[in-house]
């Protein structure tokens, strides 16, 4: 039985044998073939990296297999699809081939727009991140003045439903009239994208906020800002995350198109741009590089949302 | 003097041009450490009184003084342990107890003081293992006990219990009404619990106020009950003056104030 014990398990062996010389704490002597497996067989427990790693590949296969699976089916249907001469895209070998130079090197920087895609992408993201930072401020801050104020939100939740349903572009002419400059009109438009969605869910986590904790705090007099901070913030913040993420995904979409019209360094600006020069690679790089990131940044807000709401929710 | 003087108190509500009136010249002297229980069916305005006295709703008529001074608005004075316990669940135990330490003590105690004292009310309820935990982490009985010392560490002047025990076990509910019997012993507070339980009310209770159906709810009788603390509730049991007491309660809320659906 020993024996097809090594015999089945190799793994196993080496493993509770480098396991059992360090219990012991000394340089284990050259061990012979029946007394490691005799230690094989008699610590059945001392083994756990064998099933575990099992079982992260189990995991990895049902979870990674299937889209890398659909992935591939697609590319080369894109592949037999496009292949053909006149095609109206390039297939995927050609896009790769193509924007080889922009894959590997994304930091090159010829002055002007002639820069590599990081700088692009990362001058999107700042774009983004002022715009959505200021969303964020001011989105809370009005969400709590609607969600805590009758008189508020009667007065303000008409005028918030109309201007939310404009398209992101329409306030772009506008907003370059006000600030006669691409940059803060870019910034506004995300503003003015991305807070609609982080009032009105904030609004309605302060409405849903339990009468007993505002028993609680009437109780404990707490003052206004103690309010804020001890009771609403955290009560509501399940609701304000949702408005993050809806905020942070609308903001990500309505940069790239900004970005198209006021033109400058921006991952908007190199689609147009490719698309002047007919580039039909380098776009779909782009579109590529905007879809990942997008999904990052959605991410990055859901992982915040998971630290900072932990144990907030009510039984 | 009173401690407690509700004197002439009545509520009425009015919704769409309706008005109904809930209370109605509602009158009740508490003496400093006594234990009152009001009980009546539900919906006869019981927990608006408590909440009146706690400040959270504003009577319509008559006042209320606790210890010389009206009472108008919430306050750490008259600390309430709710019925669902309220404690906010993105606190710790601790926490909950320490946010509540640190409000009304914030200028009085220093901060190891505060420490100290949100500690020994944690061990008062014997919660102090339980003193990391969040509250989805702990049993309804757990929970009712931390709220009871959140509300205890307040020094509350008067303390309201708005059935404290309603949403527990019976065996739980007995254990944290000896460990309130306990407490009361020791500490010697005044207190004002919201039962629908009659043994409850007779067990913890030194008088019980039996309140008439509503609308226009008001006090129907006091039943003082004459028993000898502390007591045990398997002594009780065949004691002359807690069965007295007991069929008295159950005359007033099933024979002579019976809501009108179960009398029919």
């Amino acid at each position: 039985m020993s024996t097809t014990a090594v015999k089945l398990a190799p793994a196993i062996r080496t493993s509770a044998e480098a396991q059992a010389s360090a219990r012991r704490g000394v340089a284990a002597p050259p061990a012979t073939r029946l007394s490691t497996a005799a230690a094989a067989a008699s610590e059945p427990a001392a083994n756990p990296i064998g099933p575990r790693l099992a079982a992260l590949g189990r995991s990895v296969a049902t979870n990674v297999v299937p889209p890398v699976l659909v992935i591939g089916v697609l590319l080369v249907l894109w592949e037999l699809l496009c292949h053909r001469p006149g095609a109206g895209l390039p297939p995927p070998s050609r896009v790769v081939t193509e924007t080889w130079d922009l894959i590997v090197d994304p930091f090159f920087d010829n002055g002007g727009t002639d820069k590599g895609l990081f700088w692009h992408i990362s001058a999107s993201l700042q774009r983004v991140f002022m715009g959505f930072s200021i969303a964020v401020v001011v989105g809370v801050a009005l969400g709590t003045l609607v969600g805590q104020s009758t008189w508020a939100m009667r007065g303000l939740d008409p005028l918030f439903q109309v201007l939310r349903t404009v398209p992101p572009l329409a306030w772009l002419p506008l907003s370059l009239a006000a600030f006669r400059d691409g940059q803060p009109s870019a910034i506004f438009v995300i503003f003015i994208t991305s807070v609609w969605p982080i009032i009105i869910n904030t609004a309605v986590g302060i409405r849903n906020i339990p009468q007993d904790y505002r028993n609680v705090a009437a109780v404990l007099r707490l003052n206004g800002f103690e309010f804020f901070w001890r009771i609403m913030v955290p009560s509501a913040a399940p609701y304000i995350f949702t408005g993050l993420r809806i905020g942070v995904g609308l903001s990500w979409l309505a940069i790239v198109a900004a970005e198209m019209l006021i033109g400058g360094v921006g991952i908007g600006f190199f689609i147009w741009d490719a698309w002047n020069s007919s580039k039909m690679s380098e776009i779909i790089l782009a579109l590529v590089y905007v879809g990942l990131i997008g999904f990052v940044l959605d991410r990055i807000v859901a992982f915040a949302a998971t630290i900072v709401t932990r144990g907030t929710s009510a039984q | 003097m009173a401690y407690l003087d509700i004197s002439q108190v009545g509520i009425s509500f009015s919704r769409g041009g309706r008005t109904s009136e809930v209370l109605r010249d509602v009158n009740l002297v508490v003496e400093k450490g006594e234990y009152v229980s009001i009980i009546g069916h539900s919906g006869c305005g019981k927990s608006t009184l408590l909440n009146i006295v706690a400040g959270l709703l504003r009577a319509s008529t008559g006042g209320i003084l606790l210890d010389g001074r009206e009472v108008n608005a919430p306050g750490p004075d008259r600390a309430v342990v709710f019925q669902n316990h309220s404690l906010l669940p993105w606190l710790t135990v601790r926490e909950n107890v320490s946010l509540a330490v640190d409000k009304v003590f914030s200028g009085k105690k220093s901060r190891t003081e505060r420490k100290a004292w949100v500690e020994e009310n944690l061990t008062l309820v014997n919660m102090m293992h339980a003193a990391e935990k969040r509250p989805n982490e702990i049993s309804g009985g757990m929970k009712q006990r931390v709220g009871i010392a959140r509300a205890l560490a307040m020094e509350p002047k008067v303390l309201l219990l708005d059935e404290p025990f309603g949403a527990l076990d019976a065996l739980t509910r007995a254990h944290l009404q000896d460990q309130v019997m306990e407490i009361h012993a020791r500490l010697g507070n005044t207190m004002m619990m919201i039962t629908h339980d009659v043994d409850e009310a007779v067990l913890l209770s030194d008088r019980i106020v039996m309140m008439t159906n509503g609308p226009s709810a008001t006090i129907g009788e006091i039943l003082k009950v004459d028993l000898a603390r502390p007591r045990r509730r398997l002594d009780l049991v065949e004691d002359a003056t807690y069965v007295h007491a007991r069929a008295a309660v159950l005359e007033f809320l099933y024979a002579r104030h019976a809501l009108p659906a179960l009398a029919a």
